[in-house]
């Protein structure tokens, strides 16, 4: 716990040189947070399907982070990451697949144009 | 010759003492640390900024092979052994190939962006997300372990074989569901 009224430099130096848990969970939160923005800011399927993969990577970052700095018996955090890279290769075939039928059915594949289903 | 050696061997352990009193491992570990989380978060941007969705592509290699590094500098060897193939060499490929597929005529301007106000919306949502986050991260009080030596595939193959036996069978049937969905959507179900 740090007390924000009282940190020096040298705290925020010793801060910036001991990497620990903290530093990969702001990366992490800095990657998704990316992503997050090109998903609600990219017009296109594939662009929208390529920032949701950044999304699950930072998500993959955090397990595997935990696992090596909290106090853990075993490799759990990393297993469960290996989980969700195999769930997250199963997401990305089955959605390029929905992209390249939607673009063979539709011929586009702009999100804003597959309103389809809009009353 | 033995004394010039024995000095510059002396000089040379003397050094090294100091450095390390003086915490160089640890500089060394956080330029290496920077050197990476710069690779991988200066590629995220660029793969939502980059007007041309192939570069997109690119840089989105570029991220998790960073991140894979990451996961090696985390004691995870096996983690970034994985994460290179499979999104630094499967994703990233299937990816390709979907641009491929679904090509448009002008390259140069097809990776499209909302207007402004979807802009603005966006980076308050992803900056609020980055706040809350963030202080979380930092304010919150961990109690962190020194690194458990071991080997990270023996590991993890004793756990998914025993403890998560279950979890592995199905993450196999979900790949092989994911595999024979995506090739009847991808030929039609009248097709396949």
């Amino acid at each position: 716990m740090m007390d924000p009224f009282s940190l020096t430099f040298m705290d925020v130096f010793r801060f910036a040189t001991h990497i620990g848990l903290a530093h990969f969970l702001l990366l992490a939160a800095v990657l998704f947070a990316i992503g997050l923005f090109g998903l609600l800011t990219r017009r296109g399927l594939i662009p929208a399907l390529m920032c949701v993969e950044l999304m699950l990577n930072a998500v993959n970052l955090n397990l595997v982070a935990f696992n090596r700095y909290l106090p853990m018996p075993d490799l759990s955090g990393q297993l469960m990451a290996l989980f969700s890279i195999a769930v997250g290769a199963a997401e990305v075939a089955v959605g390029v697949a929905l992209a390249f039928r939607v673009y063979r059915d539709r011929a586009t594949v702009n999100l804003d144009d597959l309103d389809h289903l809009k009353g | 010759m033995n004394d010039l050696l024995s000095l510059v061997h002396s000089l040379v352990n003397g050094g090294m003492d100091m450095a390390v009193e003086m915490g160089a491992p640890d500089l060394i570990l956080a330029g290496i640390f920077y050197a990476l989380a710069g690779v991988a978060v200066l590629s995220a941007v660029g793969v939502v900024l980059c007007r041309n969705v192939v570069h997109s592509a690119l840089l989105l290699t570029a991220s998790f092979i960073g991140t894979g590094c990451l996961y090696i500098y985390l004691d995870a060897d096996f983690m970034g052994a994985v994460q290179f193939l499979v999104y630094g060499g499967a994703v990233a490929i299937l990816i390709v190939m979907a641009l491929m597929l679904t090509r448009r005529d002008d390259m140069d301007h097809s990776n499209p962006s909302r207007g402004l106000f979807h802009q603005v919306g966006a980076a308050v949502v992803a900056g609020g997300f980055l706040l809350t986050m963030g202080l979380a991260a930092l304010l919150s009080p961990f109690r962190e372990a020194p690194a458990s030596p071991g080997d990270s595939a023996a590991g993890l193959a004793d756990l998914m074989l025993t403890k998560y036996v279950l979890p592995f069978e199905v993450a196999a049937i979900l790949l092989l569901i994911a595999m024979i969905g995506a090739i009847i959507l991808a030929k039609g179900a009248d097709e396949a």
